[in-house]
């Protein structure tokens, strides 16, 4: 059996859910994962235990997790993570960090797997227009994209060990910038609500970010938006210039569904389309598909979700 | 002075339909173009020169039809092309190590990249060269000032970060407000002229290998529905049918 490791999610300090879908990758890959978190302090661990399928759980506490530093990150983990397959979420900072991770073991890193079968590993290329199925020979950090493998259940109560590490951190923090809202930003979200040039003016983005609060969702736009209004920032932007996100729900509207724009969020596990072109290409990747202006749409939308959530 | 270098990959149109033969896929009719972020990753570097004087060296690795996407730098403005002749597929650590062992032999203190290439979309060169330099990096940059250190723009969990990174650094850019510049018609008849320096590598063996390419799974037929009134019956499914909110 292949030892596999999982290098627990870190979001703001905390074990992030998404850790239980990478110990079902582990499981898919080889034995038991030692999970390994992360942290400046080591009962963040404990968030980890209650995750069954976890052979142990060791608590990497070390200064060096206070800020994200590849440099840093990689070294101190290096240094306490056994030899194995070493699985993290495809994140864009555990992205970057398992590509450091793997560079400094030697070894190869494969990033964005959505399935795993029969040791081999399969990862969408030319933005999900294809898959790609790899196989390994010897160890390699694999990088797992969220909202795709089953989380594991969360009826375990594994012990926790601490070990304290060091590594060298290369770069300093000068100062956060706050986002001015309080909304999540769109590769933190699980449910996002995206508007295109089809929502008419930035103005009537208000639509979007009542049904966003509504739901604890981020606003998406796509990039005809983006270049159009100076008030809709690249920040906001999904797709092949943009994020790529992967949340459990996406509803585009006003997007007409470009190949660009699809490349940041057809993984998305449920779309919702709006749209009034019944044409539009969006419809043939949506789940639910809606053809009506968002002016007849959002309103009803928004007091049926609200009644919901009450 | 500063010794720039900056890593470009020539990459299918992103507007081109990938298809198969076999199991692999057919890029023989599709256009190739430079990866979008590798335009920012120029835009950055020749900002970095006119910040700092210096050169900007462009490098990628493929066989002579990747020659066109050094042109292409060129014409944009960097002063030298290097290819590194390989045609045969490598994992990340093949990749990594032969662009290590040549940019080690450049005595650079900057590698700017795009943040992931359009046909992969992994992201693992960037921070996977640093490592190997032992060099400080940083990822998915959305504003580069240039200095004793650079000051770079990242995301960070709730915003953003301005981080402080030493020399010599890898950085990979994302797109930011960075308005990229055209080729001009003197880039574009040096760029014809241009010598690329080709450098041949001894070439690790790789330990990833590819089995298979297909086609993304298709995904049944949706639900659709006329009418905005279609909206409330949505919102029901979303919660009783798919379990998302
Ligand atoms: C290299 C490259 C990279 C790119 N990267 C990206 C990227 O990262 N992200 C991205 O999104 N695009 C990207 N694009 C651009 C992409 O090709 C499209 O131009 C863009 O996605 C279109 O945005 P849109 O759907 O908002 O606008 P449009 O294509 O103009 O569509 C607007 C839609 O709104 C609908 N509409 C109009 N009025 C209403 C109404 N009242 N109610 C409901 N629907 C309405 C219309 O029917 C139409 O379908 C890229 C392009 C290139 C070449």
């Amino acid at each position: 059996m292949t030892d596999t490791i999982v290098i627990a999610e870190i979001v703001k300090g905390a074990v992030h859910p998404t850790t239980a879908e990478l110990i079902t990758a582990a499981l898919a890959l080889g034995s038991q994962p030692v999970v390994v978190v992360p942290c400046t302090d080591a009962s963040v661990a404990d968030g980890a235990s209650q995750f069954s399928g976890a052979a142990r759980i060791l608590a990497a506490k070390s200064d060096v997790f206070s800020n994200y530093d590849a440099a840093g990150w990689a070294s101190a983990l290096d240094a306490v993570t056994p030899a194995g397959i070493i699985i993290t979420s495809a994140s864009p900072q555990s992205k970057d960090l398992a590509a450091r991770l793997a560079a400094r073991r030697g070894i190869s890193v494969v990033q964005d797997v959505v399935q795993i079968e029969g040791g081999n590993l399969t990862s969408p290329i030319y933005s999900g227009k294809a898959m790609q199925t790899v196989s390994l020979s010897g160890n390699a950090v694999v990088t797992v994209r969220p909202n795709v493998f089953a989380a594991a259940a969360s009826d375990g109560s594994t012990d926790v060990s601490v070990v304290d590490t060091t590594g060298n951190v290369a770069t300093a923090v000068q100062e956060f910038m706050a986002r001015a809202s309080t909304r999540l930003d769109v590769a933190e979200a699980n449910i996002i609500i995206s508007g295109g040039r089809g929502m008419g003016s930035p103005a009537n983005f208000s639509h979007l970010e009542a049904i966003a609060d509504t739901l604890g969702a981020a606003v998406g736009a796509s990039r005809a938006a983006v270049d159009t209004w100076d008030d809709i920032p690249h920040s906001m932007q999904v797709g092949q210039t943009g994020k790529t996100v992967n949340p459990n729900l996406y509803i585009a509207v006003g997007i007409s569904g470009a190949i660009q724009h699809l490349a940041g969020m057809r993984s998305s596990k449920y779309i919702v389309a709006i749209n009034k072109d019944a044409d539009a290409p969006i419809f043939q990747h949506a789940d639910y598909g809606i053809v009506a202006t968002w002016e007849e749409a959002l309103p009803i939308l928004q007091s049926t979700l609200s009644t919901m959530m009450a | 002075m500063a010794n720039i270098i900056v890593l470009v990959k020539q990459v299918p149109d992103t507007n081109a339909r990938i298809v198969l033969s076999g199991d692999r896929v057919d890029l023989s009719a599709v256009k190739k173009v430079m990866s979008p972020y590798d335009e920012f990753a120029v835009e950055t570097a020749l900002q970095h020169r006119e910040s700092s004087g210096g050169e900007v060296t462009a490098i990628t690795v493929g066989g002579a039809g990747a020659d066109k996407v050094l042109k292409d730098a060129k014409a944009i403005g960097v002063d030298n092309i290097v290819r590194i002749d390989c045609e045969t597929p490598l994992d990340s650590n093949s990749l990594q190590s032969i662009l290590a062992s040549v940019i080690s032999s450049l005595s650079a203190e900057v590698v700017y990249c795009g943040k992931s290439a359009a046909d992969t979309g992994a992201g693992s060169t960037g921070p996977g060269l640093a490592e190997r330099l032992g060099w400080a990096s940083v990822s998915n940059t959305t504003s580069v000032e240039f200095g004793e250190q650079l000051s770079v723009v990242t995301p960070s969990a709730g915003g953003n970060a301005r981080i402080n990174v030493p020399l010599p650094a890898v950085v990979s850019c994302d797109k930011g407000n960075i308005k990229v510049r055209k080729p001009n018609v003197k880039g574009i008849m040096q760029a014809k002229k241009a010598q690329v320096d080709v450098r041949s590598v001894d070439v690790p063996a790789s330990t990833v290998s590819v089995v298979a390419h297909s086609m993304p799974p298709a995904k049944p037929a949706g639900k659709s529905y006329q009418g905005g009134a279609a909206a409330a019956e949505v919102a029901q499914l979303l919660r009783d049918e798919a379990n998302v909110i």
